[in-house]
């Protein structure tokens, strides 16, 4: 397939994933970009998301969310072509409090499947990519 | 010790406000319809369904984001509660959400792993947390989640955090 249909095709997979998980949508989540080296997803900052309301800085739940969507998209993008997947477990560490303001970027790949078990890393930052706000490590079931 | 002939509407009213000082000022926690019930100091969490927490429409099921989300609201919220516990019982502080800066300062997530035990059905769901520990700088705490039945957690979480320091 030529690069150009392949992006095109790349970015119809991203937005029809995205439209297709309703929580997803009322986060507002962007998909920037999935293919078979993993997704990356962005979550515009929102009043409605804030958890301490002092600072104003996003509720760690809203990370949550945001990895645990990245992480599923990530699996459903692998070249094995899962049919389904649901999350196993998944751990967050938070490193910092997002910048108030800022969107939340999260990139997600699996670094190695099975035939019935996916394991997932991923990453999030705010403006500043060189300090992570959080990873996340997962695995996913794989319905084939 | 607490005065034993404490007005009954007065111990309340102490107890709601101070609960109500660590939920109600929290967008998320309203944006995501979770409401505490309280009896004496037990709280149960409550996620009150809605279609925008579907995360798998074909089942449906809800959003594995959501179930995190829900344990980590749980596990702050009971930290913190029972953190200010004593100096509320003793007066020392009165937590009111009308007073912002007589709102407690919340607990810092360090880490958070949440096991999926069965999909969220597409109904409400509750969930307690249990201080295992809390040191005066870290914490630990764990989190059942249930739906239909209390015996049939569908999520079960442990995280860490960061107690907040000068109040």
């Amino acid at each position: 397939m030529p690069e150009h249909e392949d992006q095109e095709k790349r970015k119809r997979i991203a937005r029809q994933f995205i439209e297709a998980i309703p929580h997803a949508q009322a986060l507002g989540l962007v998909m920037d970009d999935i293919g078979p080296d993993g997704a990356a997803i962005s979550l515009p900052w929102h009043a409605d998301l804030v958890g301490d309301p002092r600072s104003g800085v996003i509720h760690g739940g809203v990370i949550s969310a945001l990895m645990d969507t990245c992480s599923g998209a990530a699996v459903m993008a692998h070249p094995t072509c899962p049919r389904s997947t649901a999350t196993i477990d998944l751990r967050i560490d938070y490193m910092r409090a997002a910048t108030p303001g800022q969107a939340i970027r999260a990139k997600a790949h699996c670094y190695h499947v099975t035939r019935s078990v996916a394991f997932v890393r991923a990453w999030a930052a705010d403006d500043d990519e060189s300090r992570p706000v959080a990873t996340a490590t997962g695995a996913f079931t794989i319905e084939r | 010790m607490a005065d034993r002939n404490e007005p009954l509407a007065a111990i309340k009213s102490r107890r709601d406000k101070a609960l109500a000082a660590l939920v109600d000022g929290v967008p998320y926690i309203r944006w995501l319809g979770i409401a505490f019930d309280r009896r004496g100091d037990e709280l149960t969490a409550v996620l009150s369904y809605d279609r925008k927490l579907i995360g798998n429409p074909a089942l449906p099921a809800i959003h594995g984001g959501v179930t995190a989300a829900f344990l980590e609201v749980t596990a702050i919220v009971e930290l913190a509660w029972t953190a200010i516990w004593d100096d509320m019982e003793e007066g020392r502080i009165a937590p009111d959400a009308a007073v912002p800066d007589s709102l407690p300062h919340l607990p810092k997530t360090i880490d958070f792993t949440v096991d999926y035990l069965r999909s969220g059905l597409p109904r409400d769901a509750y969930a307690r947390a249990q201080v295992v520990r809390s040191g005066r700088r870290y914490a630990s705490v764990r989190v059942e989640a249930w739906q239909d039945n209390r015996s049939r957690l569908f999520a079960q979480a442990t995280g860490h955090f960061l107690m907040p320091q000068n109040g």
